[in-house]
């Protein structure tokens, strides 16, 4: 009887490592919720340790943020989003040029936030979607008592570099659907170049103000 | 952010005269100077002087007042303010869920009440969310939507802040009902208005700093900000994708660019873009541009 067991589990676990492997020769990318999950708790464990971060120092929230957060953003996409109808309209140069700036906005507007955090507790909603999935929205609940608890969804997309963010929306308010109306009266008015150079004076001006939001914080 | 003004509900005679004022100043500036570009704010220039009056409060009144009191008292203290208006709030939250067809809900904001008014120390403590009693966020505002109520025009209201039709209905019952509002005497009603509309304020320090830093044109971003909230709310946090023709609206159609270099497969513009469109008609996807490893490879470059 041992036999037959060792047998049977030892061919169990053939099969289970010849599964595994095939899973990881076939996709070694985190799955969309598990990703979201961890970098925020690395991000929330840092803010929490850093004195300077929770004293309002911008460039380290920022230099975090850029190392952490952004490389699993596609800014393109987000950026394609917001300018909404008009982006068919820029060329390439004029693509690169407003992605570039409305990255700029959007890690300033998640430094703010980062630094506005305070120990509020996190829920990891489960993923509701297939495995073969390739566009999915990942659930995050900020938990505070007295409130009711704010919603933060990803709309993340899945592509050969790992799963990208694409958009955020807070409390149903989605980041790039909120620009689409500010920027195509730009665009009417002044074309692509005048929503680029808006862009740069907004993130030039931001510049000069040092504190960042939350700051003053007792 | 003055739309936290709608805490204060006493002081019936001051109230009148900064409203008169208000109305004065949007008389004065002339409600002529609508854009009337966009369907659901056919009101923008009254909306716009209402926002300016608003924001001008809230700098000179608003924030610094609310930023004394958050400098003032320890979280402990404000938590327990929080709490405790937000424990009241539960027992109309339960109403409108009942109204709207969510009895099951109504038990949890109901349960939320006596818990949290007997063993939390009249509400000071939500110790039902501890428990796992959820707290939710209803007004008869999001009632008549969910019965089918459109929203009309967007609305800017003096010291209450935006607002559509709907929700106005919707904030005169919900004022109505306001237990603070018909608390006695005269005194404790406007303490108690105030202490809210104050510690509401001071939560909100953040969020209204953030939107500054965001916003290119605050009204429009608070705007659309507003609508895009109310409308999650109505639904409880999953309201129905985009319909597809404002999808089509609102989406980048993007062209390749000749002689861009492969793109990646994912974010390929389909061949057969038409039938793709009605395939995915009922789901709101940003398109990617063809050339987007060359984006890509270019910022590369770049940075």
């Amino acid at each position: 009887m041992p036999v037959v067991d060792l047998r049977a589990a030892a061919a169990a676990a053939a099969v289970c490592i010849a599964l595994f492997a095939a899973a990881a020769a076939a996709q070694d990318i985190q799955p969309a919720d598990v990703l979201v999950k961890n970098v925020t708790l690395e991000v929330v464990e840092i803010v929490k340790r850093d004195k300077d971060i929770q004293a309002g120092d911008r460039r380290k929230v920022v230099e975090l943020i850029e190392a952490k957060v952004v490389p699993h953003f596609n800014f393109t996409a987000m950026t394609a989003s917001a300018v909404g109808t008009q982006w068919g309209k820029a060329n390439a140069e004029q693509k690169l040029r407003l992605t570039e700036e409305f990255r700029t906005l959007m890690v300033r507007t998640y430094a703010s936030s980062i630094a506005a955090y305070r120990n509020q507790r996190l829920d990891f909603r489960p993923l509701r979607a297939k495995p073969t999935d390739t566009d999915v929205t990942v659930n995050v609940r900020v938990l505070q008592p007295g409130t009711e608890a704010v919603k933060i969804d990803y709309d993340m997309e899945k592509t050969a570099r790992g799963w990208k963010v694409w958009d955020v929306r807070v409390a149903d308010i989605s980041l790039t659907a909120n620009y689409r109306t500010e920027f195509a009266n730009v665009v009417r008015d002044s074309g692509i170049d005048g929503l680029i150079r808006i862009l740069q004076a907004k993130n030039s001006k931001a510049l000069e103000r040092t504190p960042v939001a939350g700051a003053e914080r007792k | 952010m003055s739309g936290l003004w709608a805490g204060v509900r006493g002081g019936r005679g001051a109230r009148l005269k900064v409203l008169l004022a208000a109305f004065a100043l949007v008389l004065a500036s002339g409600c002529a100077t609508t854009n009337g570009s966009d369907p659901r704010d056919p009101l923008e220039g009254f909306n716009r002087s209402m926002y300016a009056f608003n924001d001008a409060f809230d700098e000179a009144i608003g924030k610094p007042v609310a930023s004394a009191y958050k400098s003032t008292l320890p979280e402990p203290v404000r938590g327990w303010v929080r709490n405790f208006f937000a424990n009241i709030g539960d027992l109309f939250i339960g109403l409108n869920n009942l109204l709207q067809g969510k009895p099951a809900d109504s038990v949890n904001d109901w349960a939320r009440f006596a818990f949290n008014t007997i063993f939390g120390v009249f509400g000071i403590n939500d110790i039902a969310s501890e428990m796992g009693l959820e707290k939710h966020n209803e007004d008869f505002g999001q009632t008549f939507g969910r019965w089918g109520s459109p929203s009309g025009a967007y609305l800017v209201w003096p010291l209450a802040g935006p607002s559509t039709v709907r929700d106005s209905a919707g904030g005169l019952l919900d004022l109505y009902f306001d237990p603070v509002r018909r608390h006695q005497p005269d005194d404790a009603r406007l303490f108690a208005g105030l202490l809210r509309a104050v510690n509401q304020r001071a939560d909100l320090l953040d969020a209204s700093r953030i939107l500054e830093e965001a916003a290119l044109d605050k009204y429009l971003f608070q705007r659309d900000a507003f609508l895009q909230r109310r409308r999650g709310l109505i639904h409880d946090g999953n309201p129905p994708r985009e319909s597809p023709s404002s999808r089509e609206r609102m989406n980048p159609r993007v062209q390749a660019e000749p002689g861009a270099p492969a793109a990646d497969r994912l974010f390929e513009e389909p061949a057969a873009a038409g039938a793709a469109v009605a395939e995915q008609a009922h789901s709101y996807e940003p398109r990617l541009p063809a050339n987007y490893e060359a984006v890509v490879a270019a910022s590369r470059v770049r940075r």
